[in-house]
C-alpha cells in the first residue's frame, strides 16, 4: 500500500470514528457510563502514550507517570478557575493570591509546560540511574511533589491539600477525543522522526547507540521531557473530566495503573496503549460492575461470593494472567493499522488458497 | 497469529460489548439494569412488584462502601435499606411506585467518585441520597447538576457542598455550626484554653471541621496548635506526644474512624488522658469498641441520640438482628448509628419529594424538594433558600462511656 | 529530666518503628541481592500477615494463631515466587517487576474484598501490649520490645548466613547469578529460601507494628514497604546490616519531622533521602561495589 493511501485510510478513520462519537451523542443520553468510559479512555490513552514514549521507546522504566499529571492538573485548575469563584475554593487563604484567568487551551499547555519544566530539572540528576533505580527515584520524586503541593505555606496559590473546583470542564466527549488525538499523533510523529530512531537505538543498545554517534543524555532528557509535557496535558484533561482534583488523588496508585495499561497494550506499541486503556477504564469501572451486585441471579441461581470488591479481584486475577501469560500483551510491538487488517485478511485468504493446493505453509 | 486473533477478538469484544452496553444503559427495559447500571438492587422486595407490572421508581445511593469512610458509609445505607423495607413503595400522582434503591460505592475516593456517580445517572434515578464524607459528595455533585438530578447530602456537613448549588440538598448541620459547637463546648465544660488540633490531610471534612472549630476557639479567647497527618499514616504517637507536650487541654481530632480508632488506642497507650472531642463521624461503634475498657474521654457531637425514638429504636435493632449482612455492615452489633438516623430521615424526604412533585422526572423532584419539609427521627427538616441547607440549630453531644461500651447522652447544644 | 520526658517518646517511637522497618527491609534487600528485584508485594505480603492474624484469633487462641499466621505468611511469600517470579526468570528485569506490582494490586485488592473495605481491629496480644512507663513516659511493652528482637533476629540471620551451607549458597547467588547455577548451586531452591527468610522476618514485623498501630487496612503494607525499600537502598542494597542501620536511621528521622511539625514532609523525607543517596552515593551506606547501578 502507497504511504499516501495509507495516510488516506488514517484520516477517514480518524474522521469517521470522530462522526461515529458525534452522531452516537445526539442520540444517547449525556449520562451514559458508555460516554464517561470513553472521556476517561481517551485521557488515560494520552497519558499511556506518554508513557509507552518513555518505557517502550527509549527503554527509561520511569514511575513518575502521576507526579507530573499531579503538576499538569494543577496548572491547569489554578489558571483557569473564575475570578469571581476564587473566594469560595480558595475559601481558607482569601480567594488565594492568583487573580486571573486565562483561556483554557492556554491552560492545558501551560500545565504540559510546567510538568515539563520539573521534568527537565528532575532529570538532571536522576536520568543517570539505571532501570529499577530510576522507576524508584521518579516514583519517589511524585511523591515528593504531592507532598509539595499539599504544603499549607503554599496555600494561596494551591489551596493547600484541599479540593479545586469550579473550573472549565468539557460536556462532548469529542473534547477529550480531539486533545489527546492530537496529543498521541504528535508523539507518534516523534517516533517516526530521527529522534524516534535514537531512542530506539537507545533502548536497544546503549554503548552501541553511543558508538553510532547519539548523545544519550540528551536524548534521555528529550523523551524524558516531552513525555512529561503529555502526562501533563493529560493531567489538565483529567482535572477537566474530573471537575475537582486533589493533590491526594496522584498517589503512586495511579502509576501503577497506567503501567499497567501499557503493559496489556504492548511495550512499544501506541495503538495497544489507546486499546487498553479504553479497556482497562471500562472494564474497571463498568463491565465488571455487575460483580459487585450480591443479589445476582443467573436463572433462579445465587451466584456465590459476589459482593462489593469482587470486581476488583477478577480485574486483578486477569491482569496477573496477562502479565504472566500474554508477556507482549494485546499488540506486543506491532501497531493497529490498516495495512495490518489488510494483510491480516490478505495470509487468512491466501493460505486457504495454499491449502486447497494442497501444500500446507505452516 | 493466534495472538493476533485474540487482540482482534478483545477489540470486536469491546466494540461489541460498547455498543450493546450503552444501547442496555439508556433504555429503560429492567432487564439491563442489572448487568449495565452496575448497582445493586435492593432484593425481592422491591423487585417483587416490579414484576407484577408496578411501576418503579430508583432512588440512587452514592455512599461509600469501602476505604476510609467505608464503615460510616454501610452504616448510613443500612438506614435506607430498613427504611426501604419500612415502607417499599410510594404514591406518586395518583400512582403506586416501588421504590429501588440503586446503591454505588464511591471507595470514599474523590477520584472514584465521579464514575460511580455516573453510573447512577446511567441508572435513571429519580434522585440522590449521600454521601458520607464531604469531599466525595462535591466531587460526584457536578455528575448529578450536567444529568439534572437533585441529590440529598444525609451527613456531609461541609458548606462547600451544597454552595451555590441548586441541585445539592443537605438534611445534616454544617461545619461551621458543628466547629462552634464544639468550641463551645470545650470552653464551657472543660474551660480549656489550648486545644490540640489534629486533622487529616487532603480531606474536606476533616480540614474544613477544623477550621470552624479553630475559628470558633480562638474567638472564646483560647490557643491552638494544628497539625495534619498524611493518608496512610498509622502511627499517631508523635501527635500525641506533641499534644502532650504543648500542654493542650482537649485534643481535637475530626477524622475518619480508622483513624480515630489508631489514635484513642496509642492515647490510652501513651497515658494521655485530656478529653478527646471530634464531630459526627466519631459516632461510631468502631470507636466505642477502641474506646472500651481504655482511660480515655471522648466527646462527640452528632445528630441524633439513641433513645431520640423508641419505634425507630426497636425496629431498626429488630432489623439490624434479623440480617447477618446487615449487622456485619453495622460493626458487629446493634448500636444505632446517628448516620443510620440520618440515612433513615434521607429516604423519606425523598419519598416526599416525589410525592410532592407528582413525577419521577429528575427535574420536577428538584423543583419540589425546596419545599418539603419533614419530621423525621433527628428532628424537623426543611431546607433554606439560598443553598438548600437543613434548617438545624441544634447538636447533641455524648460521651463514651468506657466501661459499658455505649454513649451516654451529655447535652443538646446550640449556638448562642 | 524534663527534656527526655518530652521527647523520649519521639525517640521511642522512632526506634521502635525502625526495627519494624527493618524486618520488612530485609526482605527486600536479601530477594534484591539475589534476583535484582524490587519486590513490590512485600508490604502487601506484611499487610497479609496482620489480616490472617485477625482472622485466626477469632477461631483459636493466640498462641496457635501466632505460629499459624507465621506459616502462612511464608507459605504465601512461597507461592507468590513460584507463581508469579519463577516463570519470569529469563524475562527482562522489567517484567518482573510488572509483575510484582501485579501481585501487590492483587493483593490488596483480594484483601479489600474479604475485609469489606473496613479497618481490622488488630488483636491485643498478651504481655508485649501492656503499657509500661520509661523516665516518666509512657508506652506499650512492644515499642521497648522490637528494637532488641529486631537485633536479635538479624544476628541469627547473618549467623546464618556466614555460616550454613545454604547461607554460602546466597552469597553465591548474590555474587554471581549464573556462575553460582554452574557451580551446581540449587538456584531455585536457594531463591525459595530467600522469599522464605524475608517473608517470615516481615510476619514477625508485622505482629510488632500491628500490635502497636492497631488498625490493618488493604493499603497498611504499601507505606511501610516502600520505606523498609528506602531504608534497604539506603544502607546499601544488598546489604543486611546496612538495611537494619538505614530503617532504624529512617524511622527516627520520621518521628523528628513530626515532633517539629513538619508533617506534611514526613513522607517526602524518606524520598528525599533515598534520592540524595542514589545519586551522591548509588552503593548506600555499606554496599558493595556495583557496576550495573549508575
Amino acid at each position: 500500500m502507497s504511504k499516501k493511501a495509507k495516510m488516506t485510510w488514517n484520516v477517514g478513520l480518524i474522521a469517521a470514528l470522530l462522526a461515529t462519537l458525534f452522531v452516537l451523542e445526539q442520540i444517547l443520553p449525556s449520562g451514559s457510563m458508555f460516554f464517561t468510559v470513553l472521556k476517561k479512555g481517551a485521557i488515560y490513552a494520552l497519558v499511556a502514550v506518554s508513557m509507552n514514549l518513555l518505557n517502550g521507546f527509549t527503554g527509561l522504566f520511569s514511575l513518575g507517570q502521576a507526579g507530573f499529571m499531579l503538576l499538569g492538573a494543577y496548572a491547569y485548575a489554578i489558571l483557569t478557575i473564575p475570578v469571581e469563584s476564587r473566594g469560595s475554593v480558595y475559601q481558607y487563604f482569601d480567594g488565594g493570591i492568583i487573580q486571573f484567568t486565562v483561556p483554557v487551551p492556554v491552560a492545558l499547555i501551560a500545565g504540559g509546560l510546567l510538568a515539563a519544566a520539573f521534568a527537565f530539572l528532575i532529570g538532571l540528576p536522576v536520568l543517570r540511574l539505571k532501570s529499577d533505580y530510576l522507576a524508584i527515584a521518579t516514583l519517589g520524586f511524585a511523591e515528593i511533589i504531592r507532598a509539595v503541593f499539599q504544603w499549607d505555606k503554599l496555600g494561596p496559590i494551591t489551596n493547600g491539600s484541599n479540593l479545586l473546583r469550579s473550573f472549565p470542564s468539557f460536556k462532548s466527549v469529542l473534547y477529550p477525543f480531539v486533545v489527546s488525538g492530537i496529543c498521541i499523533a504528535l508523539i507518534v510523529m516523534l517516533i517516526n522522526s530521527t529522534y524516534g530512531r535514537a531512542f530506539k537505538a537507545i533502548r536497544d543498545d546503549e554503548i552501541a547507540a553511543e558508538a553510532m554517534g547519539i548523545n544519550l543524555a540528551h536524548h534521555k532528557r528529550l523523551a524524558f521531557v516531552i513525555s512529561s509535557f503529555f502526562a501533563g496535558v493529560s493531567g489538565g484533561l483529567l482535572a477537566m473530566y474530573q471537575t475537582t482534583i486533589q493533590a491526594s488523588m496522584f498517589k503512586s496508585a495511579m502509576t501503577y495503573e497506567i503501567l499497567l495499561i501499557v503493559v496489556i497494550g504492548g511495550i512499544g506499541s501506541v495503538t495497544g496503549s489507546c486499546i487498553s486503556s479504553f479497556l482497562f477504564i471500562a472494564c474497571s469501572e463498568w463491565w465488571l460492575r455487575f460483580l459487585d451486585n450480591e443479589n445476582l441471579y443467573i436463572g433462579g441461581f445465587h451466584v456465590p461470593l459476589l459482593r462489593p470488591g469482587f470486581r476488583k479481584v477478577v480485574f486483578a486475577i486477569v491482569i496477573m494472567v496477562m502479565v504472566l501469560f500474554y508477556r507482549q500483551g494485546i499488540m506486543g510491538t506491532r501497531e493497529f493499522s490498516v495495512e495490518g487488517i489488510a494483510n491480516f485478511f490478505k495470509n487468512k485468504f491466501g493460505r486457504k488458497k495454499a491449502a486447497e493446493g494442497g501444500g500446507s505453509r505452516e | 497469529m493466534k495472538k493476533r486473533v485474540l487482540a482482534m477478538a478483545l477489540v470486536a469484544a469491546m466494540a461489541g460489548t460498547m455498543l450493546t452496553g450503552c444501547g442496555g444503559g439508556s433504555g429503560s427495559d429492567s432487564n439491563a439494569d442489572s448487568s449495565s447500571a452496575g448497582s445493586e438492587s435492593t432484593g425481592a422486595e422491591a423487585e417483587a412488584p416490579a414484576a407484577d407490572g408496578a411501576k418503579v421508581v430508583k432512588i440512587g445511593v452514592y455512599e461509600p462502601a469501602s476505604g476510609d469512610n467505608g464503615a460510616g458509609g454501610k452504616q448510613e445505607v443500612l438506614g435506607m435499606q430498613y427504611a426501604n423495607q419500612t415502607t417499599p413503595t410510594v404514591e406518586i400522582g395518583g400512582e403506586e411506585y416501588s421504590v429501588q434503591l440503586e446503591i454505588v460505592d464511591n471507595e470514599s475516593s474523590n477520584d472514584k467518585g465521579p464514575s460511580a456517580a455516573s453510573s447512577l445517572v446511567g441508572a435513571n434515578v429519580s434522585v440522590v441520597l449521600g454521601s458520607y464524607g464531604s469531599g466525595v459528595s462535591i466531587a460526584g455533585s457536578d455528575v448529578f447538576k450536567e444529568a439534572g438530578i437533585p441529590a440529598i447530602g444525609v451527613t456531609c456537613t461541609n458548606p462547600q457542598v451544597t454552595e451555590g448549588n441548586t441541585h445539592y440538598f443537605r438534611i445534616c448541620f454544617l461545619d461551621p455550626f458543628q466547629g462552634t459547637v464544639l468550641a463551645n463546648f470545650a470552653n464551657e465544660n472543660f474551660s480549656a484554653k489550648k486545644a490540640y488540633i489534629l486533622t487529616k490531610q487532603g480531606d474536606d471534612y476533616s480540614t474544613g471541621l477544623g477550621h470552624y472549630f479553630k475559628e470558633a476557639f480562638t474567638g472564646l479567647g483560647g490557643e491552638v496548635k494544628e497539625d495534619v497527618f498524611q493518608e496512610g499514616n498509622s502511627d499517631f504517637t508523635s501527635y500525641i506526644t506533641s499534644a502532650k507536650n504543648e500542654g493542650a487541654e482537649v485534643f481535637f481530632a475530626p477524622v475518619s474512624t480508622e483513624a480515630a480508632a489508631l489514635i484513642i488506642e496509642q492515647a490510652a497507650a501513651q497515658g494521655m488522658t485530656i478529653p478527646m472531642m471530634a464531630g459526627d463521624t466519631w459516632d461510631s461503634n468502631v470507636i466505642l469498641n477502641a474506646a472500651k475498657g481504655k482511660d480515655v474521654q471522648i466527646y462527640v457531637t452528632t445528630f441524633y441520640q439513641e433513645g431520640g425514638n423508641a419505634d425507630f429504636d426497636n425496629g431498626f435493632k429488630e432489623y439490624i438482628n434479623g440480617d447477618s449482612t446487615a449487622k456485619a455492615n453495622n460493626g458487629g452489633d446493634d448500636t444505632i448509628s446517628a448516620v443510620s438516623a440520618m440515612g433513615y430521615d434521607a429516604y423519606y424526604v425523598a419519598l416526599e419529594a416525589l410525592k410532592a412533585a407528582g413525577s419521577t422526572d429528575p427535574a420536577a423532584v428538584n423543583e419540589a424538594l425546596w419545599k418539603v419539609t419533614y419530621t423525621g427521627v433527628s428532628g424537623n427538616i426543611a431546607f433554606d433558600e439560598v443553598n438548600g441547607d437543613a434548617l438545624r440549630d441544634t447538636a447533641y453531644v455524648k460521651c463514651a462511656n468506657t466501661e459499658s461500651g455505649a454513649w451516654d447522652f451529655v447535652a443538646e447544644q446550640g449556638v448562642n | 529530666m524534663e527534656w527526655i520526658t518530652r521527647n523520649l517518646p519521639y525517640l521511642m517511637a522512632g526506634v521502635s518503628v525502625g526495627g519494624q522497618y527493618a524486618l520488612i527491609a530485609i526482605g527486600y534487600t536479601m530477594v534484591y541481592g539475589i534476583l535484582r528485584l524490587i519486590n513490590f508485594a512485600h508490604g502487601d505480603i506484611f499487610m497479609v500477615a496482620g489480616l490472617v492474624m485477625v482472622y485466626a484469633v477469632t477461631a483459636m487462641p493466640i498462641y496457635i494463631a501466632i505460629p499459624l499466621m507465621i506459616v502462612v505468611t511464608v507459605l504465601l511469600g512461597f507461592l507468590v515466587e513460584r507463581v508469579a517470579y519463577k516463570p519470569l526468570r529469563s524475562a527482562p528485569r522489567m517484567s518482573i517487576m510488572i509483575s510484582a506490582i501485579g501481585v501487590s494490586y492483587l493483593l490488596q485488592n483480594m484483601a479489600l474484598y474479604v475485609t469489606g473495605g473496613l479497618s481490622q481491629q488488630y488483636p491485643t496480644v498478651p504481655w508485649i501490649s501492656d503499657t509500661v512507663t520509661v523516665l516518666g513516659a509512657t508506652t506499650k511493652r512492644v515499642t521497648l520490645i522490637t528494637p532488641v528482637l529486631t537485633i536479635i533476629l538479624v544476628v541469627a540471620l547473618v549467623l546464618l548466613i556466614k555460616k550454613t551451607k545454604i547461607g554460602m549458597a546466597m552469597r553465591a547467588a548474590s555474587r554471581d547469578f549464573e556462575t553460582s547455577q554452574l557451580m551446581g548451586i540449587k538456584i531455585n531452591s536457594v531463591i525459595s529460601m530467600t522469599f522464605i527468610i524475608g517473608t517470615f522476618l516481615a510476619a514477625v514485623g508485622s505482629l510488632l507494628f500491628f500490635t502497636n498501630y492497631t488498625g490493618v487496612t488493604p493499603t497498611a503494607g504499601a507505606m511501610p514497604g516502600l520505606k523498609a525499600f528506602v531504608a534497604a537502598v539506603f544502607g546499601g542494597i544488598g546489604s543486611i546490616p546496612g538495611a537494619v542501620i538505614g530503617a532504624f536511621i529512617i524511622g527516627i528521622c520520621e518521628n523528628i519531622i513530626k515532633g517539629l511539625g513538619w508533617t506534611t514532609f514526613s513522607d517526602a523525607f524518606t524520598f528525599a533521602l533515598l534520592i540524595v543517596i542514589l545519586i551522591a552515593k548509588p552503593t548506600g551506606l555499606f554496599g558493595e561495589k556495583a557496576t550495573d547501578k549508575v
